[in-house]
């Protein structure tokens, strides 16, 4: 047992590589449904938008690339969708160039799959460079830092934009980020404007950001695949329900299964590396 | 099994498997892909923001609607160019002095409540989500872990005596917390990794049926 043990520690770096490759394919191939239980931060901004009253408006900016994309693009995707659903308005942009893209990939999807009006039922803003001018600019008056839309069509002639005018009429921003941006929003629009912030972050930031929901700085926080996960899971029922069952994603529920496969090899590693050094250092001393 | 027929989804999975490689060793298909990215992320990026920052705010109000005051901005910013030119690079301290002056204005009051009163306040104050015995004990571990651990970097003392246990605790925080971010840190990767499996089994060769 102790040669077993001492021979599993010394693998080489090809066959841990190849056993969680087999780890992370399996359960995307078969299907685990373990389901996602929704923990305090995902269930506090999911019945935050989930009763605020129709026709109101929530600022969504996919502050991010196609690099964070598996964490935050089902987050953006769920939340636009349980916007709609709920009659409220997303009003999408980015202070990132590559997050437009993004943001309209989600947008489209909820046109497609629950007939959502662009212009009516969600507006798409696009991209402006700087972080805190743009910030801080939509509190003074969003026509200023946008005064068109993604399309060029100005905001004046957007029904979905009517009577909004800057934070007041806004009743959440969330920040969808791979990097401080969240912390941007925090401290220009809601230090400076008393604004309502919730975030959708990567799971590596997740740990810098928990100070700021014990505060209340934010209302809550989705964090890396899993917070997606249950955000997705809560918002395919709430499809369900509504009868857009062909509208469900799974992308970051089957994800985060994969994710909990990877994550219980490498304990295993772990465990199984500490075992071995120990007893081929006990070996030496022999 | 529905093998996409669309091209773009062909070559970002070739450049998915061309980064790939990379765990084998470095090797010319990897180095390509990465190069494909550096100049295709800066094009993007340049493109964006020239449509959408500079001529919108700056070359359009300056030189279309003839707004003469935009002329300060369009000086300070031909100023950072300077550096190109050994003899006047000094230039650039201008415009730097002006961005520091700003951000530094506009930040440090506002970053200083957002990031430290607010911080210490609630450190103290009852959790504003409301009041429960889980609550309450989480915050009287966050007053704990946070007295502790910036105690222990408090070196104007020596950590003996009553430090020594207290700065002890703290160490403990410290290390809860790197274990925490570690452990999001690897779901945080291994969410990538699936990202792209999705991305390849799925959009690519088409043997996830879960995923449209």
């Amino acid at each position: 047992m102790r040669d077993f043990l001492i021979k599993l520690a010394s693998l080489n770096r090809t066959t841990i590589y190849l056993i969680i490759t087999i780890g992370v394919l399996l359960p995307l191939v078969v299907p685990l449904n373990l389901g996602q239980k929704m923990s305090p931060p995902t269930e506090r901004l999911y019945t935050f938008i989930d009763t605020l009253p129709k026709g109101s408006h929530i600022l969504l900016s996919a502050d991010y690339d196609p690099s964070t994309l598996p964490e935050l693009q089902p987050m953006l995707e769920a939340i636009v969708k349980h916007a709609v659903l709920r009659g409220v308005i997303p009003i999408v942009m980015s202070l990132y160039p590559q997050g437009t893209g993004l943001g309209i990939q989600a947008c489209e999807k909820a046109r497609l799959e629950l007939g959502a009006r662009p212009d009516t039922d969600y507006v798409i803003l696009g991209y402006k460079p700087g972080f805190s001018a743009v910030i801080l600019g939509i509190g003074e008056d969003i026509r200023k830092i946008f005064p068109t839309n993604y399309s060029g069509i100005p905001l004046d002639s957007i029904p979905a934009m009517r009577g909004v005018k800057n934070y007041n009429d806004i009743a959440l921003v969330v920040s969808f980020s791979g990097g401080s941006t969240p912390f941007a929003w925090v401290t220009y629009a809601n230090t400076k404007y008393g604004q309502k912030i919730a975030s959708g972050i990567t799971a590596v930031s997740a740990a810098d950001f928990y100070p700021y929901l014990q505060t209340g700085q934010f209302i809550g926080a989705l964090m890396g695949m899993k917070g997606a996960a249950e955000y997705e899971y809560q918002v395919n029922k709430l499809l369900e329900k509504e009868g857009f069952k062909k509208a469900k994603s799974v992308f970051a529920v089957r994800g985060m299964e994969a994710n909990s496969i990877a994550h219980f090899l490498i304990m295993l590693f772990i465990v199984v590396g500490n075992i071995g050094y120990f007893l081929t250092k006990k070996r030496r001393e022999a | 099994m529905h093998i996409s027929h669309d091209p773009w989804i062909w070559i970002a999975a070739i450049l998915t498997l061309a980064i790939f490689s990379f765990l084998y060793k470095d090797n010319p298909f990897f180095k390509m892909a990465e190069h494909i990215f550096v100049g295709v992320a800066t094009g993007y990026g340049f493109v964006y923001t020239w449509n959408n920052g500079i001529y919108p705010n700056l070359l359009r109000p300056l030189f279309v609607d003839h707004q003469i005051l935009f002329v300060i901005p369009f000086i300070l910013g031909l100023m950072y160019l300077s550096v190109v030119v050994p003899k006047f690079a000094y230039f650039i301290r201008w415009p730097f002095a002006f961005l520091l002056g700003v951000g530094s204005g506009l930040s440090i009051p506002l970053a200083f409540r957002a990031s430290l009163v607010e911080q210490i306040k609630y450190t103290i104050l009852p959790n504003p989500h409301g009041m429960s015995m889980g609550l309450f004990i989480n915050a009287l571990l966050i007053l704990i872990g946070v007295v502790t651990v910036v105690l222990y970097f408090y070196f104007s003392t020596p950590h003996e005596g009553v430090m020594k246990p207290v700065t002890k605790v703290g160490i403990v925080f410290l290390m809860v917390g790197f274990g925490a971010s570690f452990g999001y840190t690897i779901m945080a990767r291994f969410s990538l990794l699936v990202g792209r499996f999705e991305f390849l089994l799925g959009n690519w060769l088409g043997v996830l049926p879960w995923l449209r």
